[in-house]
Formats: C-alpha cells, structure tokens, sequence
C-alpha cells in the first residue's frame, strides 16, 4: 500500500494521460468512422472499394503494429512531425494511430446499424426526392446511430484500454509505461496494480452504463 | 449487384456527379499512395539492396519463420487455455448455486475490464518476484491472453447456452433427465453451432493481440519485423513492416472468413434450433445497408 501512496502522483499523471488519448481519439474516431460508413454505403465504386479495403486491412493489423509504424515509419521515414517537443509529437501520432484504428471498428458498428434500418424507410426517402445525401443524413444515419449505442459504446471503452498500447508508438508517458517504470523499481506491486484497473474501470463503467441507458431510452420503436 | 435502394438508378446529372466523384477518389486514394511512395523512395527504402533479401531462402527461415512461429506457438497456447477458462466459467456463470455463480461472475468481468497490457506487464514482473529470475515473456504473454480471451469466451458461452430456446431444457427435463444431462447432451451441443462465429472472430483478436508480446520483447513476428529485421538487414525497416504486416493481415483475414463461412453455414442449417449468436449487433439481411455492400 505504501507503494501505491508513494507513486500515486506519478501514476495519476500517466493516467491523465491515457484521458488525454482517449479523449481525442473517440472524437476523432467517430468523426472518421462516419465518413468511411457513408464512403462504403455511397453510390461511387471507387469509395465504396476504398472504404472497404480500408476497413478490412486496419481491423485485422494488430494496433502494436500500427502504432509502431505510424512512429518509426511515419514521424522517423516519412517525416510526418507534428511537433518540435518529441513528446508532443508522439502524442499526437499514438492518437491519430489509434483513432485510425478505432475508426474501423467504429465503421463496422454503423454499418450494422444501417442495416437495421428497414428498406421501406429509405424507399420512402427516395420516394419523396431526397439525395442520397439527405436520406443518409435525414433518415439513415440518425435511426442507424441510436441503434448502435451501445456496441459504440463497446467500441469506445475498448479504445479507452487500447491506451495503454501507446507505449508501442514510443510514447512513454502513459500509465502502462509509468507503471512498467515503476515495477523496474519497486517490482510487481499489487497495490499499484490494483489502483491503475480501478482508475480504468471508473472511467469505462459509466461509459458502459450510460451507453446501455441511452440505448434503451433512445430505441426506434418499429 | 443490385442497385442499392439508398439511391436511385442515375440519370444523367447523377452519373456526371458520380464521375466528377470517382474521378476524385481515385485521384485522392493515388496522391496518397504516391505521397507514401515518394516520402519512402526519398529515404531509399525501395532500393533493391534492402528488398532483394526477402526472396531469399535463408532470410525467410532465419527472421522471418521463427518470429511467425512464435507468434502462432503464443497463439495456439492461449487459445486452447483460454477456451477451457471460458468453458469452464460461462458454464460456471450459469450455475444454479450462488457460491458458484457469483464469483465466476466477478472473475469473468473484472478480467474483461482489465487493459491487456497492463495485465501482461504485471505477470511478466509477478513471475520473476514469486520464482526468481528468468525470461517469462512467452508465460506473461499467454497467461494474460488467456485471462482477457477466456473472460470474453465465457460471456460468448453463457450467451450461446442462453439462446438454446426454453423449450429444449424444458422438454429435457420433461422427459425426466438431470440437470448435468440437459446441459451435456441438449443445450450445449445446440449452443456451439451458434457460438462458433463468435468465438472464432474471438479468436482472431488474440491472434492480433500476440502482437502485445513486441512491448515485453518476445520474439514475435512483430519483433522480427521491427527490431530483428532491420538490423540484420541494414535500414530495411519499411520492408520488413510491409512483409509482416501483409502476413498478420492474410492470417487474420483468413481466420475471419472462416468465420464468416462459419456463421452462414449455422444460419442455414437445420439442425440446431439455436440462430447464430455475435458479439456485436448482428447483420439483419433485409437491411438498407446491405444491398449496397458488395
């Protein structure tokens, strides 16, 4: 326990960086998601392929992987800098790393819920002369959204423990790493251990609860 | 393919748009592409000498086959240990008695909540504290695969027995069997065939998640590829990530059809009265997306 006290600040501030990750990348993810959801359902070949092979590829790389490259084969190769601060930098590669991965996942959960939509909603849409732009936006998309709630919900808390990858991309503030750091010194303390899972499970329980509840209070009554 | 029914057949201002649109896409996906290409050729990762290696024999069984292998050795290993943990505790999950059911409960979702990461960094630093020095990163790894995949398998489990419609337990019982017997030899057998999808996608997320073992470095195919590779083989660092990743990607791609195959084939038969279970909103075939979805 005296462990876990002595390197609490430490820890808290590599936790607040996991925060930090995942904050941008659930907005970044969704954001992406939705603009390859509407890239695979859209009447041009040419996206719909690009989307597909887009989601097919990231989702079954390991996030290591694409971590791993977006720091030595992006920033080092590529010359992909965000920032002068090496910190900074990394930051914002494991991020966007992550947010292109977690985009897949979130693509896929939207996909499903557009095809809980039924035909007869977007036939009524054509029917009145919506483009495809506005059914998708209008009609599909939102009833698609408030179908899958929850499995985004399960989308955002495996992002959120995907956080600790970013070690993997040579960031080595967050908490994963500040605890590998911390073991090196002190070894396998439990305490710690335990500390950092309910720092985590009080970030993602809510978020599953929340998910659950709106799910529920949102469902399209058919 | 039939036309979806989010848009109409095009006329022609639709189809110039859709050409304008094509013509855009390929554009982007080229500039891309050629912005990749040309950042890499800059730094001369497509020169010969660094490529020419890779068809060779001996590059191939020096790096490149004992990182596989030892990535497919962590994968089968964890995937058999973690199918009994599920095994053991989804049908734990459903026990009639409460010392039993309430904490495999708890293992089971303390174990899901948990980052992998951290839980395999503590096992590779608990192990040489309880039993002195030596390399642990082939056991932390496993042990922390199968702790997560199991805890998942057991949810996949209680699902696929719970989906078995009443009728079948109650017509077991009816016909006067245990309780061991309708699990063993009515709900269980029918629960598989719908669980199978599920717990091969399963699979294929700790198939990806052997990966994780490059942070604790063990020899992996990620390891090789990253670190092995590129310094046996000076600055081939692009290679070799191209090569390995075009192998996890075929290897899981190949296990997700097969999951997929898997889950028509159970969708279609007969013989189980159980519909195919999955782990997230299942795909409903008469959906809007579906037609347009090649």
């Amino acid at each position: 326990m005296d462990e876990l006290i002595k390197y609490a600040p430490d820890l808290a501030l590599g936790f607040l960086e996991n925060v930090k990750i995942a904050a941008v990348g659930a907005v970044v993810s969704m954001i992406l998601g939705t603009i390859l959801v509407a890239m695979r359902v859209s009447p041009t070949p040419v996206l719909r392929a690009a989307g597909t092979v887009y989601v097919n590829v990231v989702r079954n790389t390991p996030l290591t992987l694409v971590l791993a490259f977006s720091a030595l084969g992006l920033s080092d190769r590529l010359g992909l800098v965000f920032s002068d601060v090496p910190l900074t930098n990394s930051f914002w590669l494991v991020s966007l790393g992550l947010s292109a991965y977690t985009a897949a996942f979130v693509c896929e959960a939207l996909r499903a819920g557009v095809n809980t939509v039924p035909i007869g909603q977007a036939e009524a849409a054509r029917s009145i002369g919506l483009t495809f732009m506005q059914s998708l936006t209008m009609i599909i998309l939102p009833q698609a959204f408030r179908a899958v709630i929850a499995p985004l919900g399960s989308v955002m808390i495996a992002m959120i423990k995907n956080t600790t990858v970013a070690t993997a991309g040579g960031y080595l503030a967050d908490s994963a790493a500040v605890m590998k750091i911390t073991f090196d010194q002190t070894g396998a303390s439990i305490p710690i251990f335990i500390g950092l899972i309910i720092a985590f499970m009080v970030l993602t329980m809510p978020i599953g609860f929340l998910t659950g509840w709106l799910s529920r209070r949102l469902a399209v009554v058919r | 393919m039939s036309a979806s029914v989010l848009f109409d057949i095009p006329g022609p201002r639709a189809r110039l748009r859709n050409g304008l649109l094509t013509v855009l896409g390929v554009a982007a996906v080229a500039a891309a592409l050629y912005g990749v290409y040309a950042g890499f050729d800059a730094k001369g990762q497509w020169a010969a000498e660094i490529w020419l290696p890779f068809l060779k024999w001996n590059t191939w069984q020096v790096y490149i086959f004992p990182g596989l292998i030892g990535t497919l050795r962590a994968a089968a290993a964890a995937s058999v240990l973690a199918l009994v943990f599920g095994i053991v505790f989804g049908l734990a999950r459903l026990s009639d008695h409460s010392w039993i059911r309430i904490p495999a409960g708890a293992v089971v979702e303390i174990f899901r909540a948990i980052p992998l990461l951290l839980l395999i960094f503590f096992i590779f630093y608990l192990f040489p504290t309880l039993m002195g020095g030596g390399d642990y990163g082939f056991v932390a790894l496993v042990l922390g695969l199968t702790l997560y995949n199991g805890s998942v398998l057991a949810e996949i489990v209680r699902a696929g027995v719970n989906a078995v419609p009443k009728g079948q337990a109650e017509a077991a019982y009816a016909v006067g069997m245990r309780k061991n017997q309708v699990m063993r030899l009515v709900l269980v057998p029918q629960a598989v065939t719908a669980m199978m999808p599920a717990i091969v996608s399963q699979l294929v997320v700790l198939l990806k998640d052997t990966a994780l073992g490059y942070i604790i470095a063990y020899v992996d195919l990620l390891n090789t590829g990253f670190n092995i590779l590129p310094a046996a083989i000076f600055g081939a660092l692009i290679p070799a990530a191209i090569v390995v990743g075009v192998i996890y990607v075929a290897l899981n791609m190949a296990l997700s059809f097969l999951a997929t195959w898997l889950e028509r084939r159970s969708r279609r038969s007969r013989r189980s009265t159980t519909p195919p279970i999955t782990t997230g909103p299942g795909p409903i075939e008469s959906g809007v997306g579906s037609a347009a979805v090649p």
